[in-house]
């Protein structure tokens, strides 16, 4: 089971799932109209740490975190 | 790299930096204050957060920065700022001044577009997220 978290003004409680690669996160994320208009503009993090590519394998209690479009300052 | 509940203190936020490396033989410190300025009736902004990320992401600019014989200093407000208050603050201390003023823009450039923090207005109490003036960070739209 790892755990997905939506950062920022995304407004959505976390949630587990099954996933063994990023890919899975994606195609089970889709299945959820509430983040239609998100997933094209948001970034992803695995543990904290920024990641960029779909076939990345997952292991038990992973965090995977959903950041949207940023403006610090 | 330091967070703030509300709105910074810039005075003792610089008066402490100088005091940190004054004595550390750079010949140059360059500062720069984000202050909120007051348009479109806005009361404030306000500011979330991701810790974790930004850490690292400040991290590495420290690499960056010591690699050109430098270092890097930033302070952000997490909550609610004032119009007419500070909200950022980041400054670079190098041996010579060309490196900190090359520095300190690409670093204040570098931070609008990748570090994790979100923005939002805030208007007769209501706190609407600043979607026109926010960026999608480097790697954006992998999951969809």
């Amino acid at each position: 089971m790892i755990r997905v978290e939506f950062l920022g003004p995304i407004g959505k409680a976390p949630i587990e799932m099954e996933a063994s690669t990023l890919a899975d996160v994606s195609a089970k994320l889709k299945e959820d109209t509430s983040l239609a208009t998100w997933l094209d503009k948001c970034a992803v993090a695995l543990n904290d740490t920024m990641v960029n590519d779909l076939a990345t394998v997952l292991k038990d209690g992973d965090k995977v975190s959903i950041l949207p479009p940023v403006c610090g300052g | 790299m330091e967070l703030h509940n509300g709105p910074l203190d810039a005075n003792e936020i610089f008066g402490r930096w100088l005091d940190e490396d004054m004595q550390s033989n750079y010949g140059a410190f360059i500062p720069f204050v984000g202050i909120i300025r007051s348009e479109d009736g806005i009361d404030a902004l306000s500011f979330d957060i991701y810790e974790p990320v930004l850490k690292k992401w400040f991290d590495e600019w420290q690499e960056k920065a010591v690699g050109r014989g430098a270092i890097v200093k930033m302070a952000h407000a997490i909550g609610d700022v004032p119009v007419h208050t500070s909200s950022y603050i980041s400054a670079v201390f190098s041996p010579q001044r060309r490196v900190a003023l090359e520095l300190i823009d690409e670093f204040v450039e570098g931070f609008k577009a990748n570090a994790p923090i979100w923005k939002y207005d805030v208007k007769d109490g209501k706190r609407i997220y600043a979607e026109d003036r926010s960026t999608p960070m480097d790697g954006a739209g992998l999951l969809s």
